[in-house]
């Protein structure tokens, strides 16, 4: 029979994880709400120079085929940016990344492609820093997402695609649809494509606009900035998601904490009840034998 | 005076939305100021001051590179990061000058042409703000 000290030591201890898992749920809740404000802040950032860009060679401005960073060639080796949480504790958020990760690697090299990465975050890094060719990784930068981390994580990508140590450079992090729903994203980012021109799209500029420097000179300046914000967006969503994941890992746990305690009291009583039975029993059985 | 609706844009927040008379900016091709019934635009921007005005009030903003748009009605500048002269942290600013300035020597001894070019954008967004910070500490505007 399980012994009422110690069931009441496991309650106990349940009871405290309790405490805790609730506390870094509401710290999730938290921080999901200033992560999810520094998202909305930024879309419209974002979404100018998709905007612009689009503008540029929709009006036949510039030909985007003559930029080195849109430049389309035999792919050998493809980088992927990896965007993982820094921490655990989120349910299967990390694991999942990590699996489309795998999935992707095994993709690309079942074309013969060398696939090399760059790791956003520690935990993608500790997976597959024995398992996979990592260029370079950049753990502790998701706790606050910066533009400057973004920016030196797209150099780096930049980098190696114009070196021609890779040939087309993929984002995998998680998107962030809603608060119970977050899935892992692959995005393109290199070479840079445009979407076609079939429909026109709205007009930003009246007229014949004034380009300054030239169109050209303008469209070099912009292109790595706007490689800069991909990585940077995908930073901000996974950093969401990220919280959104934990906030729910710790409502689970928290449910699954009361469960425990409510099945361990009831076992708790049975056992408690069950002891005083058998000492009356005894009690009982010794007064009879006394009698005798 | 008709004005022009103003905007600057970080990734991080939006730091001004304001109706001016004036905004005069660092463009690559040189300095070049919007007013309103200003052409549609695009123009690159380097670091550097950016200036506008309100009526009496004026204002400066230290602006490291990116661009701006101009339309009809509307005057955006997206930049990478942008502070007024008042939020400048001269110490903060200071110290990464120095920073900069030890890195340009770095970079100059090796011959690393990249480590060069970044340590002379960094030095120029400290120097940039530290020249705004002491223009508005000491009042004289410009």
């Amino acid at each position: 029979m399980p012994n009422l000290r110690d069931i009441r030591r496991k309650i106990d201890a349940i009871k405290k994880i309790g405490q805790i898992t609730r506390a870094m749920n509401m710290v999730a809740a938290a921080k999901l709400r200033g992560a999810q404000a520094r998202l909305e802040q930024f879309r419209p950032y974002g979404d100018k120079y998709k905007e612009v860009i689009q503008e540029l060679v929709s009006s036949g401005a510039v030909l985007p085929s003559q930029f080195p960073l849109t430049q389309v060639r035999e792919v050998r080796a493809v980088g992927l940016i990896l965007v993982t949480a820094d921490r655990g504790l989120c349910g299967a958020f990390n694991a999942n990344l990590i699996k489309e990760a795998e999935s992707f690697i095994g993709e690309q090299e079942g074309q013969g492609r060398k696939v090399k990465m760059i790791c956003v975050g520690k935990k993608g890094y500790q997976y597959f820093r024995r398992r996979g060719e990592v260029l370079e990784a950049f753990p502790d930068v998701m706790g606050k997402v910066m533009m400057q981390d973004a920016r030196t994580i797209a150099r780096r990508a930049m980098t190696a695609f114009l070196n021609e140590e890779i040939d087309e450079a993929y984002l995998i992090y998680g998107y962030f649809i809603n608060v119970v729903r977050q899935i892992p994203k692959r995005e393109k980012i290199l070479p840079i494509s445009f979407e076609a021109q079939e429909e026109a799209p709205e007009r930003a500029f009246t007229g014949a606009p004034i380009y300054e420097p030239s169109p050209e000179e303008l469209f070099e300046q912009i292109l790595p900035m706007y490689v800069n914000t991909r990585v940077y967006a995908a930073m901000l969503e996974t950093a969401v998601s990220e919280q959104a994941a934990r906030m729910t890992a710790m409502d689970n746990a928290n449910r699954a904490c009361e469960d425990m305690v409510r099945d361990l009291t009831l076992l708790f009583n049975k056992t408690r009840q069950a002891s005083i039975t058998k000492e009356l029993m005894d009690i009982v059985g010794g007064a009879e034998a006394l009698k005798g | 005076m008709a004005r022009i609706l103003m905007e600057i844009v970080t990734p991080d927040k939006v730091v001004a939305t304001e109706e001016v008379d004036i905004v005069t900016a660092p463009g690559v091709a040189g300095e070049f100021g919007v007013m309103a019934g200003h052409a549609p635009m695009l123009a690159g921007l380097k670091i550097g001051p950016l200036h506008y005005r309100v009526g009496d009030k004026e204002e400066w903003v230290a602006i490291s590179g990116g661009f701006c748009e101009v339309t009809g009605k509307k005057v955006t500048f997206l930049v990478e990061a942008a502070e007024k002269a008042y939020e400048i942290d001269v110490e903060r600013a200071l110290r990464a000058k120095e920073r900069a300035e030890k890195r340009l020597q770095e970079a100059l001894a090796k011959g690393d042409r990249l480590a060069e070019a970044r340590a002379r954008a960094a030095l120029q967004r400290a120097l940039t703000r530290i020249a705004l910070a002491e223009r508005v500490k000491s009042g004289i505007p410009r």
